[in-house]
């Protein structure tokens, strides 16, 4: 049972049900700055779970940078989970913002946006900022997320934006949402 | 005495009718579980018309009860429904002795995880009456939850 086996699950299943997700969200709050923020707080519950996942999994241990950590993200992470690999670019002077480019998104297959939520700036797959702020508060790496461009909202590519805030330190306990 | 209370709400609440009768408190519980429904529907709607795009008209209701438990349930959950049985009058009850999502659920006790294991059988229970539908017949799904991994649904026709 302790194999490195991980099931998969059927593609079309996973991206129709986080497409009603972001419906239902939708029609809950009938505000896409909201549905933003649920879907990040959504993220960061399943990110700080996760994590322990990852490095069971994974077998990792600690990244020497930054930079690294960006590399594992795209390469391990994005790999295990959903079968993706960003491309890492624009990484800042001091080495603590980064970029990534999702040249495929699973999440939004299928997916057009109506007219309203692109003008009133629905990042429809926001929870995976959510995720990556979760997963990088419980390995001590506080950062800050987001979206600043995606295909759905006629944008070249898809990018998220990733910021170190600050390491945190070991004995402060993570507050829980 | 607790479980039988349960079931009884669920086939309330799928039934659309989201009457809250002899159940004070459960309202929240209640309309979550509808909402899940309402996702699943959505889903099984969607996962069906891209199934059966290709395929050709099915014969009957039993080939379409068929099709869910063959071909959909292999899609979504990696295995075939282990059981189905019908009064051939429009119910049918669809057995899955070890449903992939109580697999590895455990509470206290068997009536506790059976318990606290039934709202996620909200979802499952909207996915194969938005297949179903997908396929033009309405329907009323009712989940079971007894005897985790176990689950069974419970199909009616509406006609």
């Amino acid at each position: 049972i302790w194999k490195n086996r991980t099931d998969k699950i059927n593609a079309e299943l996973f991206t129709l049900t986080y497409g009603s997700l972001v419906a239902q969200l939708v029609k809950d709050y009938e505000d896409y700055a909201e549905v933003n923020t649920q879907l990040d707080k959504m993220g960061y519950n399943i990110g700080t779970r996760l994590i322990e996942d990852f490095i069971a999994k994974s077998g990792l241990t600690k990244c020497g940078s930054f930079v690294e950590t960006a590399d594992v993200i795209s390469k391990i992470g994005f790999k295990m989970y959903l079968g993706i690999t960003p491309t890492i670019t624009n990484i800042s002077q001091d080495q603590k913002e980064f970029s990534l480019i999702l040249e495929d998104n699973p999440l939004a297959e299928f997916v057009e946006l109506p007219e309203d939520a692109v003008r009133d700036g629905l990042w429809y797959s926001n929870v995976l900022c959510g995720v990556l702020r979760g997963a990088l508060e419980m390995v001590l790496l506080q950062v800050e997320c987001n979206f600043v461009a995606d295909v759905l909202r006629g944008d070249e590519v898809t990018e998220i934006r990733v910021r170190l805030v600050k390491v945190l330190d070991e004995e402060v306990p993570a507050a829980d949402e | 005495i607790e479980t039988v209370a349960l079931m009884s709400n669920s086939g309330t609440s799928t039934s659309g009718t989201l009457s809250t009768t002899g159940l004070t408190g459960d309202e929240d519980r209640e309309a979550a579980y509808f909402k899940l429904e309402m996702l699943g529907y959505r889903v099984g709607m969607g996962l069906t018309e891209k199934a059966t795009r290709d395929r050709p008209r099915f014969a009957d209701n039993l080939e379409i009860v068929k099709f869910i438990c063959k071909d959909f349930w292999l899609a979504v959950f990696n295995k075939q429904i282990d059981n189905l049985k019908t009064n051939h009058r429009g119910i049918y009850v669809l057995t899955d002795n070890n449903f992939r999502w109580f697999s590895r659920m455990s509470a206290n006790s068997a009536t506790e995880t059976a318990q606290l294991a039934f709202p996620h059988a909200a979802f499952p229970c909207g996915l194969i009456r938005g297949a179903l539908s997908a396929l033009g017949v309405a329907s009323v799904v009712i989940a079971e939850v007894s005897n985790t991994p176990q689950c069974t649904f419970q199909i009616k026709f509406r006609t």
